[in-house]
């Protein structure tokens, strides 16, 4: 059996599926359930500071989009932090951390950009016995109007200068949740290694608009006839988010620094993903809030198996192994060529293939062979693009097979070169680096 | 409670069990499972689908826009080529044509359900009475059709719209031809037939004279004198005949007429059905007619074909409707003589058969099946009155590929024609065709008499 016990900053817990801060875990109750349900820890959700708690809008607060049969592939939401007064999280917290000492529970938080504002709450929290804080600089809609949230998580030197309070004023660790809702995530990432940030989480929410309702012309979802911008999560996200992991774990100024995967993650595969590119742990929101706290135990097992499958023995085994193939474009081997291939005994005959890469691509499938219905790679054409690959319906039965070096490539007509060369080194490039004579 | 008295008997079940057996054989979707199910097309191109349809409705097309909300563009879609998508959602052997060629077959065995999904379409349009259409302006030119069945229909509408002004001849009371006389009633409840018939009229420049049959009202000769064209739509309007001893004994019945008694009865309880039926015959109709026959209260109804299942015109699903409901199929029984009790049908004797040299043959052996009533549906024929000066082969009218008969100036289509399927569709598709031929053809006489001038 695969050892899936997760050790993230310091922050032990039995496995590393933590539930994100987020309406999952408001409150105990739901935080309870989710422990019982086998969920390794939680992200408490965003306190703010003491006073008048936050109100929320009594109107909908999620939209969504959705694939077939109506599966959730997207969802937005205008919650904001949480709106229960600080005394009573703070309580709920201390309660449940002495129940469940096994778990992980870390605090987000998320005050004003004031010195004193992050002095004053980082004591309270830690006298509830949390394991760390999450700092929430990643929220998109709503607190960022009050210059929190992705305001903060969008300039550089307000992560580091708020980072720097928290190591200053409590002995928790950090973890620095950011958002993708900026061009370079490597600078947000850099500025809290800077100011000494023990890990990193992200993605938070991207900026969207999920739909329009199209009868009363105004964003969904509507309440009382506007709409806003929501923080976009779920499935649909998870591409952008592995982006965004990979590129902290492969750039030489942060690579090591811890990262908690977010983004997308409903599947034991999407965190096995995350972990790959560098993910120490993964954080999942949507999932849960789509399917129940149940989906924890589909995720433990296939992480398991998969694990006993390879021979993975523990999550120190898989963690940042794919990092080192994440590399430019540039450094692409050009002398690999791969050909589609289609499996004919697996073929329908749906002709997407065919439509796909005769009107939007390289002119390289048959529609008919000998005047019979049938779909067939011209390899003297085909550039191995994949696009029939992702677009035909059935699994496996179009794949693309590299060619071994020295075969005839017979849309160049030449043979496959067997050495690695690459763009830096292409005569084409009026930049590149010759050799020297 | 059924009554299960020998003989011809009428209100056999209560009124419930009548109304539960005639309901709708595959309701209309709901919202909810028609996006279900549109989800599964896999938008093919090419479609094998489309292909497989004899008036090669853009499928793949129409699904996709029930998929996003749009039924009515889809009901659309279908009637751009085929007016009566609707009774063709509801009658076509989907199992033999599109659903068939459906590529979700390779790999499930379960196609999308196309059927299902036009009728879901073509429903909510027909049912909030959407006008698609509007006739091109007046040619001052005059079509006759000649029967009001799918193939007129068909061509009706298609000469109404280019402009044509349409006079359409009906031999009896009401229009709709087989899809109102000739289908079981639970293919189509709630008079579907008439609403659809209103529907394709509604276009305008179309007239139907009921009750004026070819031959005894009006004659081929005089139609092309009054008509700038002629369309003849007629269908099979003769049975083939039991040729055995006692064939003639009362409770020995034509299964078409029967079908369309039922159809046109008030109430099902009125028509009187045996309570040992036998029907003759292994296509469309002897289902049509056995099913109904069993819905309607028989006890033990039986299906006597003279070759194997796999000989039968009548599909699999149809086949299969058949047993579901407790009608008896069997095989390789040709019909000998009929008994009587009291000149009543007592009983009726068949011979095996079986296949020697390639023919099939009797093989001696016989067989004696209790009976009270007796329904034959070994096929329909060309009823030939008043096509006399017409060519016909194989039994049809003869067609060239555009629906053009032997006589200038006259077209004809559907099961009276050669080149069909014997199916709505197919009768539709033709109807259409030689629409638009004739319409060509009619644009040329005008393009010349303009020239002339």
């Amino acid at each position: 059996m695969a050892d899936l016990r997760n050790n993230f900053v310091g922050i032990k817990s039995p496995n590393p599926f933590w539930l994100a801060s987020a309406p999952p875990t408001d409150k105990a109750y739901n935080v309870e359930r989710a422990f019982r349900a086998g969920w390794g820890g939680v992200v408490w959700k965003t306190l703010g500071s003491e006073g008048p708690p936050v109100v929320n809008v009594n109107g909908p607060r999620y939209g969504a989009i959705w694939g077939a049969d109506r599966r959730l592939l997207g969802l937005n939401n205008i919650e904001l932090i949480t709106d229960r007064p600080l005394q009573i999280n703070l309580q709920e917290m201390k309660q449940v951390k002495m129940k469940w000492p096994d778990r992980a529970l870390v605090a987000s938080i998320m005050v004003p950009c004031v010195e004193e504002e992050w002095k004053a709450i980082l004591p309270l929290v830690e006298e509830t016995g949390a394991d760390g804080i999450e700092l929430n600089f990643g929220c998109p809609h709503g607190m960022s109007e009050r210059g929190m949230g992705a305001a903060v998580g969008q300039v550089p030197e307000y992560i580091e200068m708020v980072v720097r309070w928290c190591k200053q004023y409590s002995r928790m660790p950090v973890i620095t949740k950011l958002t993708p809702n900026i061009a370079d995530i490597r600078k947000p990432a850099r500025a809290a290694k800077s100011g000494g940030t023990d890990a990193v989480s992200l993605i938070n929410t991207i900026n969207s608009i999920v739909s329009v309702d199209l009868d009363n012309f105004a964003p969904n979802p509507t309440v009382g006839g506007k709409g806003t911008h929501g923080g976009y999560c779920g499935p649909a996200v998870k591409p952008i988010a592995l982006n965004m992991v990979a590129e902290i774990a492969r750039d030489p100024e942060t690579h090591g620094l811890p990262i908690s995967g977010i983004g997308g993650v409903t599947t034991w595969r999407d965190a096995a993903e995350f972990m790959v590119l560098g993910a120490g742990n993964v954080q999942v929101c949507t999932a849960a809030m789509t399917y129940g706290f149940k989906i924890v135990e589909e995720m433990i097992t296939g992480l398991s198996d998969w694990m006993d499958a390879k021979g993975h023995r523990d999550l120190d085994d898989i963690t940042g192994r794919a990092v080192p193939n994440v590399t430019d474009w540039q450094y692409l081997n050009l002398n690999y060529i791969a050909k589609a291939h289609i499996d004919q005994d697996a073929c329908i005959k749906c002709g997407r293939c065919h439509i796909a890469c005769e009107d939007t691509s390289h002119q390289a499938i048959t529609q008919f062979v000998d005047g019979v219905r049938k779909f067939e790679v011209m390899e003297d054409e085909c550039v191995g693009c994949n696009l029939c690959v992702n677009v035909c319906p059935v699994e496996n039965c179009i794949t693309l097979v590299g060619l071994d070096a020295g075969v005839l490539d017979q849309r160049t007509g030449k043979p496959v070169d067997p050495n690695y060369a690459n763009w830096t080194t292409h005569p084409n490039n009026p930049m590149s680096v010759q050799a020297a004579e | 409670m059924r009554t299960l008295e020998p003989g011809l008997k009428a209100g056999r079940l209560d009124a419930a069990d009548y109304q539960r057996n005639f309901a709708d054989l595959h309701p209309r979707l709901g919202e909810h499972e028609a996006l279900v199910a549109s989800d599964r097309c896999y938008f093919c191109h090419d479609a094998p689908c489309m292909t497989a349809c004899p008036t090669a409705i853009d499928i793949p097309m129409f699904i996709r826009q029930i998929s996003t909300g749009n039924p009515i563009g889809s009901a659309k879609t279908i009637f751009d080529q085929n007016i009566l998508g609707g009774m063709c959602a509801r009658v076509c052997p989907t199992e033999q044509l599109c659903e068939e060629s459906c590529v979700r077959n390779t790999a499930e065995e379960r196609p999308v359900e196309i059927g299902r999904l036009q009728r879901y379409a073509t429903d909510i349009a027909i049912d909030q009475g959407r006008q698609f259409y509007t006739p091109a302006p007046s040619t001052g030119r005059t079509v006759a059709v000649v029967g009001a069945g799918p193939a007129g229909l068909s061509a009706a509408h298609r000469l109404a719209l280019h402009g044509h002004l349409v006079t359409i001849y009906e031999a009896r009371e009401k229009a709709g031809g087989l899809n109102e006389y000739g289908i079981a009633a639970y293919k189509t409840p709630n008079d579907f037939a008439q609403r659809e018939v209103d529907y394709i009229l509604s276009l305008g420049n179309i007239d139907v004279l009921d009750g004026q049959m070819l031959g005894r009202d009006f004659t081929l000769a005089e139609l092309q004198v009054k008509h700038d064209a002629v369309f003849i739509g007629a269908g099979l309007g003769n049975v083939n005949m039991l040729n055995i001893p006692g064939a003639q004994i009362n409770g020995v019945m034509d299964a078409v007429e029967f079908i369309s008694h039922l159809r046109q009865a008030d109430s099902k309880a009125d028509v009187p059905v045996g309570r040992d039926v036998v029907v003759i015959g292994g296509g469309m109709t002897a289902i049509d007619a056995a099913v109904q026959a069993k819905l309607l209260g028989a006890e033990n109804v039986t299906i006597c074909y003279r070759r194997g299942k796999e000989h039968m015109n009548a599909s699999t699903f149809e086949q299969d409707l058949a047993a579901s409901k407790g009608v008896h199929i069997r095989h390789w029984l040709q019909p000998k003589d009929v008994a009587h009790h009291h000149g009543h049908v007592s009983a009726i004797t068949f011979e095996y058969t079986h296949i020697e040299d390639g023919i099939m043959k009797g093989t001696g052996h016989k067989t004696e099946i209790k009976t009270d009533q007796i329904l034959v549906a070994i096929g329909q024929k060309l009823d030939g009155y008043g096509l006399e000066d017409l060519r016909v082969e194989g039994g049809k009218i003869a067609i060239d590929a555009e629906g053009r008969t032997s006589i200038t100036g006259i077209w004809a289509g559907g099961d009276c024609a050669t080149g069909g399927q014997d199916l709505t569709v197919s009768a539709v598709a033709m109807g259409r065709d030689a629409a638009e031929s004739i319409n060509q053809s009619l644009a040329m006489q005008m393009a010349g008499a303009s020239a002339v001038a």
